[in-house]
């Protein structure tokens, strides 16, 4: 009871919320259903096929080729290749999460997965398209230019933290995937 | 619609190849996505839940009141805040943005809501922590809002 408690805490939080919301604001309360329920229907679509798609990953991708195109060793190549694998017209943020950590088990650097989210979140094709449109040239070019090198060193600065400081719990529960 | 596309186009595909080469490889592929799922559920149904309670409470109505009005320092910190703790789809962000800054916002505080709109999820984090790690997660997102308003304050001095 007390593991079911402890591993639903933030559902139920929410949950308490959401009821506080209905007594205390019913037409916030209505909109924010509204948008839960909108977002409902992408991920029910979407996170499906994403995590099997992690899981052909995990078992197809050849370990020793992602440790050499992504890995500690890829260099230039290798961050070039996570960025355009990032600004490729994909989905949301949370599609990337999965795909990254299938990355991380075979072997692609923290470096090049920064830079690989990071493309995904901020430089997507599409998105700077939009971004053109209505923000102009200048402002997004400057962006795209800035966020590049903020990823780099973002990405860089992660490895060296999390290579001295591993982040024990997470290896623990992800054992296993990594030898497939 | 062309996410969705494009997603079952490749798994399509993913699956086809997969089937082809082995079958027993494709069976413990999809256990592996079970459980990955299955362990990612309640981060996912909290996500939801506080996607909708933050785009409930604030509106792009809300945003715009919030950080078009005032210049300033003020201004900037509010926008970073507001774009780190909501996920706005980007056809709805860049005009409101576009708007925001033709009707008087200063380039920093538009550059530091998208900034941190794109590159900083709160939202997102719970379930980032269940598969990335907290350690991951917190040092991406934390130095993500340094970058973004860094970002944000060279493009308010070179724009």
């Amino acid at each position: 009871m007390k593991n079911i408690l402890k591993k639903f805490k933030l559902p139920i939080g929410v949950a308490i919320v959401f009821v506080a919301l209905f007594i205390f604001a019913p037409d916030a309360a209505a909109r924010s259903s509204k948008v839960a329920y909108e977002y409902f229907l992408e991920m029910v679509f979407i996170l499906p096929p994403v995590f099997i798609l992690m899981g052909l990953m995990e078992v197809w991708l050849p370990k020793d080729k992602i440790k050499k195109w992504l890995g500690n060793d890829s260099g230039l190549r290798g961050g070039i290749l996570s960025l355009v694998l990032g600004t490729l017209p994909t989905g949301p943020l949370y599609v990337a999460f999965p795909l990254s950590a299938s990355l991380l088990h075979k072997g692609a650097s923290i470096t090049n997965v920064v830079i690989f989210l990071g493309a995904w979140a901020a430089l997507k094709i599409p998105q700077l398209m939009i971004e053109v449109k209505f923000m102009g040239l200048n402002f997004a070019i400057m962006r795209f230019v800035l966020t590049i090198f903020a990823l780099i060193l973002m990405g860089s600065f992660m490895k060296a933290v999390l290579t001295r400081h591993p982040d024990k719990k997470w290896l623990e529960s992800n054992k296993g995937l990594s030898d497939q | 619609m062309t996410t969705i596309i494009i997603i079952y186009a490749l798994l399509a595909l993913a699956l086809v190849f997969s089937l082809f080469k082995s079958k027993e490889k494709t069976q413990k592929a999809f256990k592996v996505a079970g459980k990955a799922l299955l362990k990612t559920a309640p981060s996912l149904v909290a996500m939801l839940g506080i996607v909708g309670l933050i785009l409930g409470l604030l509106t792009p109505e809300k945003i715009a009141s919030l950080i078009g009005a005032e210049a300033g320092f003020l201004a900037t910190v509010t926008a970073a805040v507001i774009g780190s703790v909501t996920l706005i789809p980007s056809l709805v962000a860049f005009p409101l943005a576009g708007s925001l800054l033709r009707s008087g916002a200063t380039v920093m505080t538009i550059s530091a809501f998208i900034t941190t709109l794109v590159m900083v999820g709160v939202i997102t984090a719970p379930m980032e922590m269940k598969i990335l790690g907290m350690r991951f997660t917190l040092l991406r997102n934390g130095l993500g809002i340094i970058a973004a308003l860094l970002i944000a304050f060279l493009m308010g001095i070179l724009l």
